[in-house]
């Protein structure tokens, strides 16, 4: 692997980017192309949504960013923070499943990422409070997953990747299970946290709706080999509420993104 | 005294209904035994069967308590057998297990070799373990060889079955090996490991037994089985009986300690657990 032409660093710290694919490509090993080539600059508290039919490498991208796996070729570069003690870590992860350990109480899986950075249990506490504060979720952390409803899972899994106060925020399709009215809540909440907390989200989708109320930007991927076909800016009076959802401005980013999307599964069978 | 009971569970609300059907479905296998030991009893008098063909049950329940001295000492023996082959085939398995977790190739290397040894009848192994080894080592050494390869596999099972999601979460997290595997796998594969443990419990008694029965025919010895063998030679058959009946309550006694135990252990979170309670 030295000698490849991939690589991994963190040389990007005065363009205020926090994230920076370089003419990456992601091959299997049969020699098929998932992803790329691919260039994807995330600014440091940026929302940027990716959009496209599965199958088109999407979630192949957030594995690359969080260093889950390698790029075939091109470069990965991610902002580390200056800072790194007491568990803090600079990305947090949201699968498309809530992925709680069922036989650990609510309390326990928030508090994983600290207890695997050996922080103490007197100092993770605060932490975990704050944590599960965020995500209005005090009264059950004593409860186990299996207690708990579809949405509440998934705000356990959010506040477990918010407990290390991480620069940038990868989350795959972490709604789509949930029923629409659950998830209209869930992304104001998101909406909330992340202009409090300040966060780069890089936020994969297979929803234009979702895509456009959550996003600053909205990259469209085609599919096999997943490229970006197109950008749109979502520009709009912040911050955005419910009153954006039945705005004519909505609708019409909605129209937008939906044409944009149509080539890359024009030509798919599903 | 059944019927009017059931007939009036159609019309009562569900909750009562399922009461009534538990009820019903406990007492079942109870009247069963009842009416199979009446009906043993009866043929035994009416027939006049001597003993020494079929001991009546009553007969066999008066040789137990008569030779309990005996068969108590005999019973001893076999539980302490049992629970040491159980011991060394639980930390045996689940070692194992791990070693080949570990290793992809320790695993290709070893795991045939397991499996050999599980479908190797174990009556056929016992002679050969009594030449080679003390009697007290050899009875341990079958039960462990009977009961390693179910807590072997389904370790093996489950701590492959981690959460993929999850794992990466550990990866993401910079967890150290010894890390995933106490907080990650251990857990995960909790479940299978004690479904494992509780076949195992059944097996060891059964590997101990026919160690026994092996090692009685060499003439030495003081199990439960070694009494049956015993027994037989002498056409004592109703204390043949006694230890049989002693060996059914212990194998349903040992199975039901590690029910137990595994329902204690997840009733919490798992699946398997939480199904019987609502």
């Amino acid at each position: 692997m030295a000698n490849s032409p991939a690589s991994r660093g963190s040389g990007i710290e005065p363009a205020g980017l926090a994230v920076d694919l370089r003419d990456v490509v992601k091959a299997y090993d049969n020699g098929v192309v998932a992803l790329g080539p691919i260039n994807l600059a995330v600014r440091r508290g940026e929302f940027v949504s990716l959009l496209g039919p599965s199958g088109c490498g999407k979630s192949t991208a957030l594995r690359l960013i969080a260093g889950l796996s390698n790029p075939t070729s091109g470069t990965v570069e991610v902002a580390r923070p200056a800072r790194t003690e007491n568990g803090r870590h600079p990305i947090g992860f949201v699968f498309q499943e809530p992925t709680l350990m069922p036989w650990a109480t609510v309390r326990e899986n928030v508090r994983l990422p600290l207890k695997l950075a050996h922080v103490s249990l007197s100092e993770s506490s605060e932490r975990i409070d704050a944590a599960l504060a965020q995500v209005g979720l005090s009264e059950f952390a004593a409860s186990h997953p299996r207690e708990l409803s579809g949405g509440m899972k998934m705000r356990v899994s959010l506040a477990r990747a918010l407990v290390t106060d991480p620069d940038i925020l990868l989350m795959d399709e972490p709604f789509a299970a949930l029923d629409e009215i659950t998830r209209f809540r869930l992304n104001n909440d998101l909406l909330a946290l992340w202009r409090s907390l300040y966060k780069t989200v890089i936020f994969v989708t297979h929803s234009v709706f979702e895509s456009v109320y959550l996003s600053q930007r909205v990259l469209v991927m085609t599919s096999r080999p997943g490229r970006i076909a197109t950008e749109i800016g979502v520009e709009t009076a912040e911050p955005r509420g419910e009153e954006f959802r039945t705005s004519a401005d909505y609708a019409g980013y909605c129209r937008k993104v939906s044409e944009a999307l149509a080539p890359a599964y024009s030509g798919q069978s599903a | 005294m059944i019927a009017p009971n059931a007939s009036r569970s159609v019309a009562a609300p569900p909750s009562q209904g399922n009461g009534a059907a538990r009820l019903v479905r406990l007492m079942l296998p109870i009247i069963v035994l009842a009416a199979g030991i009446g009906v043993w009893e009866l043929v035994v008098r009416l027939d006049d069967i001597q003993p020494y063909v079929l001991p009546a049950p009553s007969a066999i329940f008066a040789t137990l308590i008569r030779d309990w001295g005996v068969l108590s000492q005999s019973l001893l023996t076999t539980l302490l057998t049992t629970f040491e082959g159980f011991v060394a085939a639980a930390i045996g398995g689940v070692a194992l297990a791990l070693l080949f977790n570990l290793s992809k190739w320790l695993e290709y290397s070893l795991f045939p070799y397991a499996v050999v040894l599980q479908v190797t009848p174990v009556i056929a192994i016992a002679p050969l373990l009594l030449i080679y080894l003390s009697q007290s080592t050899a009875v341990v050494v079958c039960a462990f060889i009977v009961a390693f390869f179910p807590v072997l596999s389904n370790t093996t099972l489950g701590l492959s079955s981690v959460d993929r999601n999850l794992a990466g979460l550990f990866q993401l997290y910079g967890a150290s090996p010894l890390q995933t595997l106490f907080f990650l796998k251990l857990p995960a594969a909790l479940p299978f490991v004690l479904g494992g443990l509780r076949i195992a419990g059944g097996l060891s008694l059964i590997g101990a037994v026919v160690a026994e029965i092996a090692a009685g025919s060499a003439g030495a010895g003081s199990g439960l089985a070694y009494r049956i063998a015993e027994s037989g030679y002498r056409l004592n058959i109703p204390r043949m009986f006694a230890a049989l009946l002693l060996l059914s309550v212990a194998g349903i006694v040992i199975y039901g300690l590690l029910a137990l135990t595994s329902h204690l252990l997840l009733r919490r979170w798992h699946e398997s657990a939480i199904g019987k309670e609502n």
